[in-house]
Formats: C-alpha cells, structure tokens, sequence
C-alpha cells in the first residue's frame, strides 16, 4: 500500500542502525549462515595449510611412490593415516586439497579484486560523463560480455601460457565488464536523486561527487556482484586448469588435483579426482549461499 | 523495425572485422607453428622454405590482410595438421556441438522453468525451499566435475550409459544427429545433462526471481479480481512478464553453451567443434583456432541479433522504440 | 424488507505472521444498498484497502478472515469456496486499484486482458465478448474503441488506464464496485471527470459502489454514507451530510479540521499529533487514545460500539460534543 497518508502520519523513525538491520536480516536464513561458516572454516584452512596438513605435498622427500593411488583410509608407510587415499606420486590428497584450496582462493580473490578496481573505473566514468565516453565504454562491455567467459579466458590462456599471473590477467579480462556495467546501471539510477544534483549545485569538486556521494551509494549492488564473480573465478580457474590451460603443475590448484586423477577415474580410483571437487564445490557453494542471502538482504524490490 | 534492424546489422559487420583482428593478433602469437610442421632434423633452408610457404614470413599487418581477403571469400586457411581446409573440418564437427548444446538448452528449460516457478509462487514451501537449495548446488557445481562424477556414477559403478563418443547417427537434412537413435541418445543423455545442469540452476533462479516480483504485482491482483482461474493469471499474466528477461537469458546463454561445450566434449570425448578447438591448440594448428573463433563470432552475433529481434516482439514497450522511458 | 446488496457484520481479517498477530480488520460492519455510494475513509494502514479484498477473498496468506459475515444479496461470502469465489470476482463484485500504471498487464494487449475477464464468466465466442468490450469501452469515455482494443496499456495515458480498468470492471455488469483510491495516482481534472461518471454509471445500472479513499474532500462530494476507519476498526459512520457536518469522533473531526478549505484561507492548519500506532502492538483499547486530545483514563477499555443517532454508529467513549 502507498496511500498518500493524511498529514500527521509521518513514518516511524527507525531506531536500529542500518548496518545492525542488514546484519539482523542475513541472519534471517540458516542457509546463510551455513554457507557463512563454512566459509571462514575454508578460508581459515587454506590459511593455516603449512600448519594444519599432514604432510607438505610439495616437499618431494616426503613422498614415497610406493604410496601411491592408495585409497582413502590406507596406512602411510610412516604410520600415518592417508584419510582421503593418495595420488599417483605418492601425495597425501588431504594436504594436496588443503594446499589446492590456497590457490584457488588466492586466483579468485585476486582477480575479483583487480577487476572491480578496473570496472569501478571505467563504469563511473561511463556514468559520469555520458555521451560518447559512455558510448564507447559500453560498446566495448557489449562486445565482451556477448562472448562466454570460457571462451575468451581459453583463447587467452591458449596465447599466453600456463602461469599464475597470466591466469590472474586472463580472469580479469573476462570480468572487468560484469563490474563496469553494474556500477555504471546504478550511477545512472544514483545520478538522477537529488542529492547529487544538490552536490552540483554547490559546485563540489568532481572527485568529491564521484567519489564521496555516487561511489558510496552504488556499492550494494556491487558487493553481490562481487561475491559471486570470485566463486565464478574460482570455477573457471579450475575449468581452465583441468583443461590443462591454466595453472602449471607446479602450482596445483584445485582444478588441477581434478585433472590428474581424471585418467585415473575409468579405472575406478575415483579419490583422486572426487575429494578435490567436494573442497571446490564446497567453496563455491559457501560463497553463493553467502551472495544470495546478500542479494535478498539488499534488493529493495522484494520488501513489502 | 527495418532501420533498427539495419542498424543493427551493421554494427554487428563492425563487431565482426574487430573481432576477426582481435582474434588473429591473438592467435598470432601462440607458438611458431613450424617447430611442429617441420621436420626437426630439416636444416635452416628447409624451414625457411616452408615459413615463405605458409606466408609466414610477411609482416602481421600484410598476413591480416591476407587473411581478411580469403575469409571474405569463405576461405579461413588450410589445417597445418589435416591439410584440409580450416573450415570444411569446422564444420564438420559444429553440428555435433550444436545439437549437444540445444538438448542441454532443452533439458534446462523444459525443467528450469517449471521449477522455477513452482519455487517462485510457494517460496516458503518445503518444495520451494528444496527447489532452491538443489539450484544453489547445481549452480555452483564446477561443470567438468559433475561430469567426472557423472561417469564415475553411470558408466564406471552402474554401467548403464556409455561414457564417450556420439554413438549411432543417422542423417537428417544431411547433417548427421545422435538424439534419432537410441544408441545416439544413450550417448548424448550423460554430456547433455551435463552441459545443462548449470543453465538449469539459472533458470530455476531467475523464474524464481521474477515471478516472486511479478505475483507482488497490481496486474496479478487485479487479474485475479477479474475472476481468472490459477492457471490463467499464472500461465498468461505471470509467465509471459518473466519470460520477457528469460527470452534474453536463453538467448545469450546459448552461446555460453556453445563456449562450455568445449569443457563437456572433452570429458566425454564428444566429436564437436570444442574438442577439436582443445586438439588445436595442443597441436598449434593456427587456422583451425582462427577458423572455430571466427565461425563463433558470427554465430553469437546472429543468435543476439535474433534475441533482440525476439525480445521486441516479446516486450511491447521496447518496439519501435515507443515513449515509455523504462530499461 | 428484502437483503441489502451487501452486508458486512464484525469482519475480522488477521495476518498471522512471525512477529505476532495483525489485526489489520478488526470488528468491521457496515452495509451498503443497491445503487448507493459509500465511502469508506482512513489513512494508510486503516485497514480500509483490507476491507475490500476481504469482500473480494483476495486475501493471501499470511492472512485470514478469522470471523465475521460478508453477505451479498443475502448469501454469506465467507463459507464459500475458491472456486466459487472465483465465479463472483469480476463478475457480482468487482474491484478497481489505485495505480492504474500498474493494474493493466504491461505485456498484453487490451482486448486480451478484456475478453478474458468476459470470458471467465460468460460461455461466449470472442467476437461476442469483444462486442461487450466496445460497448463498454463507449461507455467510459472511450472514443474509437477498436483500434484501443488492439493497443497495449503503455500507449494509453494514465487516465485513459483508469478507463480502461473500470471498464473492465463493468464488463459483467456487477452488483458491487470495490474501488481502492482509483483517483489518487491521476491529475486533479481527470480524477474529477471520472468521480462524476463513475456517480452516473453506478446511478443509472443500479450497481452498489464502495469507494476507498484517504480524502474526505472526494467522499463529501460523491459518497451516501460514509464508514472512518482507524487502526482496524470503523470508529464513526452515518450518512455523509451528518459525518461531515457534525463528526463526533475525534480522529474524525482531526481529518476533517486538517483539510485546507477556500473559506478559511489564512488559517493555519490543524494537524492530527502524533503516528498511527502500530498494528502489531494494538491492544483491546481505543487505538486512537495516544493521539486524542479527549483521552480519559477509561479509554484503556475496549470502546464498544454506539448507535448515537438513528444511521450511525461511533466507537468512542468521550465523542465530541455536536
């Protein structure tokens, strides 16, 4: 109901600080939560990897390749247990995925972060000053975002070669106009309140409107955008390694702990690909869970 | 509409030559394709030879345009590899690719959809509630382990579809299709259902969405005070609003299909167009990845061209361009 | 003496929802005779709009009509079911909404969201509904009938919408028009122009018409009687001339007091102080006690309905004096 109340009736005055009601709100749903805790019990694993894993998997004397592609549960040589089985070196899966889990974190928060910055430009600047910056920018965002992810971050990797960095580059490559296109929606809508117009009128420096009026406002939107991208960087890291285009094994990310036990799978020793793709699925999972509830919380549309 | 249309049109030539250069500076620079073509005991005459023979030698403007000279005539260059021209292989395998990814596109609505909906309207139900918290794993399922998982569970434990290949095809329009024969659809059932599980979950999401938004609006209420049963303000009222924005999305996903079969086909060792993109770059076979790009680029600028076209006549408020200021 | 049209007899409509009870229609009754106008008047959260979906059985859940007797013609609404629900709305009862922006479905055209309301009650072929449609798109005010048919709302003005919305309203030709502030969202002269024929079209069909409206200026001109409602309940009803020209209920007197008038140009306005209570936390008592300036220790009780002169009824325990 939106009745033009008579005069007296003025709205409530709110008494919580916002933040406590965004706060109250995500707390609402248990799924939230859920996906919260296990989200800081991954991050805080991939954290403490050195000191939480059984064995460093990457220190090749303390390999043994009379271990190997044993299955889960099975007694180590040095009286250990190797409670997910072990890969075709010899490698303790559990401390492979706690070591795994380091970067594929690392890669999707990098690249989110590179992005935003990048979008965060280039959308304000869309917003901002309009006409033919505006044109361009967003032809350019069209373009980009009418190619899948994949497609584009495959051809990259495929021109630039395996690395850490170079996959870093090529996700961002891929995101930057999620981000350009979000902020730049919600600039226009922001725009056109009046408080920027009373901003203008005061004839504040430009940096200040942008950065101190506009930019705050446009951050919602922003932040379940973000959330999800560093679950979809995660996932395409991952696609990519498996696909033998991203990582080099030197550096093994979850995708390609997947990829290894892959030729593997046919012959039934499925540890060695299954539990990566549980941590990954787990991660990605923890963080949507996160985005949605974040997303309900902050979209004004479904409040009635 | 027909200005729009040319307009559109001929934005779409622009995308399609800045693409193509794009595409060729990229792909110039992976590898030098002779260390792979030549003989490795051949001497330096030998491989020179062969660097003239391929035109590799000119400057990278020249080749570009070279090469934009012979596209325009439909000729993308020969495979180093197959020695048959880039394209003829291209499109050889693309219908393998094209019908993998429109049964995905089938299974994802004929299922996304109505679950989607039924989650939309009760979204405090127990059934609502499942709906949604299965998309959320079928979202964030990475797609090329569902499909380890998938053969793990149906070929390597159960054993009952096979795990690679496309199976018995027969020919319909002269292009050979798996789906007509059971054979055939043993085979696409698993890469299918694989493909599809993530664009499923966005359905599911999206209708969600957008008929939790729609049921609050006037126009239901008042639909319903006009007397109309559950099935008309639903399958009318509901459904054609939140199909305006889902005509978009299955539209642009599409092409992402097309992009992530790539992934599916070389889990499955499905013979389309993506494994053989994967066997290409491996192989550094330079025309092949040029050709699969540029057959890409055009397909996704038709199938937006053919969104918009679809989403105007979906959306009256967006036709001819009308007064009304929304989107 | 036959049934009135409509008959409401100590309606309650609960929401039942997590932080407690809302009593959004808590003991309401009123009734209304064919023909007649009655205006049912009170801020945002009144209840008013409550009461009308109720008469619809548009209520969703969380809410639920917990007792009470709604009788149309005689027959009590409330122990129907869905389907026969379904066969009165838009059909004996119909209802119009305040935004006509919003009512009409952006992406069908006219003649389909028309025909459909005929069709779901009339075994007629489209042509024939499409006859009905012209007809009462003409009698609306609505010139070239058939080219607005095949027109989707965006091309209509706001206006021209609200036309539109109550003809299809009159399609079936209804016993009772629920109309929910249908002018409030359009310009001054439009909303004027459409007051006066809606007066005509329920005068001439016979048609009972309940207009919901937070504007007691728009009720004085056009309404029989009138019904205030605050926090739920109606406080104060009678026939207009007597509500307007001598209110004894404070909250109605405050209403009345706040809206600007030509001859007392100068005056400053009154206002009502204070904020409508919240619905969650009403108690038994006088919801309007924490704002009334006639507030005694004893309207902590519940205010029991009076009838202080024949047509009337007040729930107030320190009325106004006349």
């Amino acid at each position: 109901m939106s009745d033009i109340a008579p005069p007296a009736a003025a709205q409530p005055a709110p008494v919580e600080s916002p933040w406590r009601r965004l706060v109250a709100e995500f707390a609402e749903s248990r799924m939230a939560l859920f996906g919260l805790g296990l989200l800081v019990v991954i991050v805080v694993t991939a954290l403490a990897a050195p000191w939480v894993s059984p064995q460093n998997p990457y220190d090749l004397a303390q390999l043994d390749v009379m271990d190997s592609k044993l299955p889960p549960g099975a007694a180590s040589a040095t009286g250990g247990t190797y409670w997910l089985g072990t890969d075709d070196q010899g490698r303790d899966m559990l401390s492979g995925i706690f070591y795994g889990l380091r970067i594929s974190l690392t890669v999707g928060v990098a690249s989110t972060l590179f992005a935003v910055a990048i979008g965060l430009v280039f959308g304000l600047a869309a917003a901002y000053f309009g006409g033919w910056v505006d044109a361009v920018i967003m032809r350019i965002v069209d373009i980009q975002l009418s190619f899948p992810a994949i497609l584009v971050a495959l051809v990259l990797m495929a021109t630039l070669g395996q690395g850490v960095g170079k996959i870093v580059v090529a996700l961002v490559t891929v995101q930057w106009a999620y981000y350009a296109r979000t902020i730049r929606s919600s600039a226009l809508v922001e725009r056109q309140k009046e408080y920027i117009e009373a901003a203008k009128v005061l004839a504040l420096p430009q940096p200040r409107i942008v950065f101190r009026h506009l930019l705050p406002n446009c951050l919602p939107p922003l932040i379940v955008v973000a959330t999800v991208q560093v679950a979809h960087a995660i996932s395409l890291e991952a696609t990519l390694s498996f696909l033998g285009l991203g990582l080099p094994i030197t550096e093994p990310s979850l995708g390609l702990l997947i990829s290894n036990g892959f030729q593997y799978l046919l012959s039934g020793k499925y540890w060695i690909s299954f539990y990566p793709g549980v941590a990954l699925l787990a991660t990605i999972m923890a963080i949507n869970l996160v985005a949605d509830q974040m997303r309900d919380v902050l979209n004004p549309r479904l409040k009635r | 509409m027909l200005a729009y249309a040319i307009r559109r049109l001929g934005q779409s030539f622009f995308v399609l030559v800045v693409m193509s250069f794009l595409v060729f500076l990229g792909v110039f620079a992976i590898g030098n394709p002779i260390e792979l073509l030549v003989n490795p005991q051949a001497d330096e005459a030998e491989r020179l030879r062969a660097t003239v023979a391929l035109g590799l030698d000119k400057p990278i403007l020249e080749q570009y345009a070279i090469f934009l000279g012979h596209a325009a005539k439909g000729d993308l260059g020969r495979s180093f590899v197959f020695n048959v021209p880039a394209i003829q292989l291209i499109l050889e395998k693309l219908p393998a690719t094209i019908e993998l990814a429109l049964a995905a596109m089938v299974i994802s609505v004929g299922l996304g959809i109505p679950l989607g909906l039924i989650a939309g309207l009760k979204p405090h139900s127990l059934v609502g509630r499942s709906i949604m918290a299965l998309s959320i794993v079928g979202f964030s399922l990475p797609t090329f382990w569902v499909g380890l998982v998938l053969i793990m569970l149906f070929s390597v434990h159960l054993g009952w579809l096979p795990s690679n290949g496309r199976g018995e095809t027969v020919m319909l329009l002269g292009i050979p299709v798996s789906f007509l024969t059971w054979d055939g659809l043993m085979h696409l059932a698993m890469p299918a259902l694989n493909l599809a599980l993530f664009k499923l979950s966005l359905l599911v999401r999206l209708t969600r969405a957008g008929t939790r938004e729609a049921v609050l609006q006037d126009y239901v209420k008042f639909a319903r005070a006009k007397g109309l049963g559950p099935g008309r303000v639903i399958g009318v009222h509901v459904l054609k609003n939140i199909l305006v924005p889902i005509v978009t999305v299955i539209g642009l996903e599409l092409g992402s299909l097309i992009g992530f079969a790539i992934v599916t086909e070389s889990i499955f060792a499905w013979p389309g167009s993506g494994k053989l993109l994967i066997d290409s770059i491996n192989l550094l076979d330079r025309p092949v990845i040029v050709a699969y790009l540029m057959v890409i680029v055009v397909l996704f600028i038709a199938i937006n061209f053919a969104v918009d076209v679809l989403y105007s006549m979906l959306d009256p408020r967006v036709r001819l361009g009308s007064s009304s200021a929304a989107h | 003496m036959s049934a009135p049209l409509l008959e409401v007899d100590g309606l309650r409509m609960h929401f039942f929802t997590k932080a407690g009870v809302v009593k959004a229609v808590d003991d309401v009754s009123f009734r209304l005779e064919r023909g007649k106008i009655l205006g049912l008047v009170g801020e945002s959260g009144s209840g008013k709009s409550m009461t009308g979906y109720s008469i619809l059985g548009l209520v969703d859940a969380p809410g639920r009509i917990v007792a009470g007797r709604i009788a149309l013609n005689g027959r009590d609404l409330t122990r129907l079911d869905e389907a026969a629900w379904r066969g009165l709305r838009g059909n004996r009862v119909a209802m119009i909404f305040q935004d006509p922006m919003m009512t009409l479905n952006p992406v069908l055209r006219i003649d389909t969201q028309m025909v459909e309301a005929v069709r779901a009650h009339h075994d007629v072929s489209r042509e024939q509904a499409l006859d009905r449609c012209r007809e009462v798109l003409g009698r609306v005010g609505i010139a070239s009938p058939d080219e607005r048919l095949r027109a989707y709302p965006h091309q209509f003005s706001g206006g021209m919408r609200q036309r539109v919305a109550i003809a299809i309203a009159l399609l079936n030709k209804p016993d009772l028009i629920i109309a929910d502030e249908p002018t409030t969202a359009l310009d001054v002269t439009i909303q004027g122009q459409i007051l006066f024929e809606m007066q005509n079209l329920c005068r001439e069909s016979g048609t009972g018409l309940i207009w919901i409206t937070h504007d007691l200026s728009v009720v004085a001109g056009l309404a029989d009687d009138v019904c205030v409602m605050y926090a739920g309940r109606v406080v104060e009803s009678g026939s207009v001339d007597e509500i307007l020209d001598r209110p004894l209920h404070p909250y109605t007197r405050g209403l009345l007091e706040s809206v600007p008038s030509r001859n007392e140009r100068g005056r400053p306005l009154r206002q009502i102080a204070g904020m409508t209570p919240s619905l969650l936390r009403l108690g038994e008592a006088c919801a309007f006690r924490d704002r009334c300036s006639q507030a005694q220790p004893d309207c902590a009780a519940a205010p029991a309905s009076s009838v202080p002169s024949a047509g009337r009824t007040l729930r107030c325990l320190h009325p106004a004096s006349p």
